[in-house]
């Protein structure tokens, strides 16, 4: 839009999500893509923000399949329960 | 009033016709069915499996009482998981055992001109497998607990339980904007909480 103007760090921050979701047009993506391109500080802050993303779904994420599988039996016998009564 | 959909791997309007006319084993058979997967959501968001349980268990509850007024345009399923986050979320509220911190303090600092205030440091590469794993999703267990509950909660629906900006929007009664400012910020600041441990020289 100005032309040899980037935006700044804070706008390219703000817009992180979107960026990442697609939800830019293409001309704000080009001037993403050209503050990345000479800010390693805002390049290591998009990675470490993928990576965020990515390590919260790891941890939550249960590594087996025992969610999808049966609940404790317990839990089963009691909501069963407590219908009935 | 059928809203079951082709793709249901479980004949969704039969089981709700047969709940409708109060068929003892078609209870049975929703809560064999359902448990496994709200009790994965709820453990997402409690902060303990005892928690966890007693929310699947009022969710259930609440499903019951709630089920003549249940209008059947989404899956039994859908509607559970919906029941299961508000039961989680009343939990919550009723509890605040700790006053919420400000999520402000986690989030980036500029300069006047908008360029950061701490430059970004490279994260390391995440390790794969082995015991670093299981210690590093602890880590980041407890680090997403310190969230403040509206941040954590969308950040559990949206990037783990892949729950889209809108179905979030509608579960939460909260505007699609919202969901995505919150979204981010809860993103930010996680990673802010990680920083410490994958940024830079620090081990």
């Amino acid at each position: 839009m100005i032309q040899n103007d980037y935006i700044t760090c804070r706008e390219l921050i703000g817009f992180l999500a979107d960026y990442l979701e697609g939800r830019l047009t293409e001309e704000q993506r080009h001037e993403f893509d050209r503050h990345l391109s000479v800010c390693p500080s805002c390049v290591n802050y998009l990675d470490a923000y993928r990576k965020t993303v990515a390590l919260g779904r790891l941890a939550l994420t249960p590594s087996d399949s025992s969610a999808q599988g049966r609940a404790p039996e317990g839990l089963l016998q009691a909501i069963k329960s407590a219908r009935r009564n | 009033m059928n809203g079951a959909t082709a793709t249901a791997d479980y004949d969704d309007a039969g089981l709700l016709a047969r709940l409708r006319s109060n068929d003892e084993a078609a209870f049975d058979e929703l809560v064999d069915l359902a448990t496994p997967r709200l009790l994965s959501l709820a453990r997402k968001m409690m902060p303990s499996e005892a928690d966890a349980e007693d929310a699947v268990q009022d969710a259930f509850l609440n499903a019951f009482k709630n089920l003549p007024g249940f209008d059947g345009r989404s899956k039994l399923t859908t509607w559970l998981h919906q029941i299961t986050v508000n039961a989680c979320l009343m939990k919550l509220r009723s509890r605040r055992r700790r006053p919420e911190t400000s999520i402000d303090s986690l989030l980036p600092e500029y300069l006047p001109d908008g360029h950061q205030k701490k430059p970004q440091k490279r994260w390391h590469e995440i390790a794969e497998g082995g015991i670093e794993k299981a210690e590093m999703c602890e880590l980041v267990r407890s680090r997403i607990s310190e969230l403040p509950e509206q941040y954590r909660v969308v950040l559990v629906l949206r990037d783990v339980e892949g729950l889209d900006t809108e179905e979030t929007a509608a579960v939460l009664e909260v505007t699609l904007d919202t969901v995505r400012t919150r979204l981010h910020r809860a993103r930010q600041a996680l990673k802010a909480l990680l920083d410490p441990y994958f940024a830079g020289d620090t081990p």
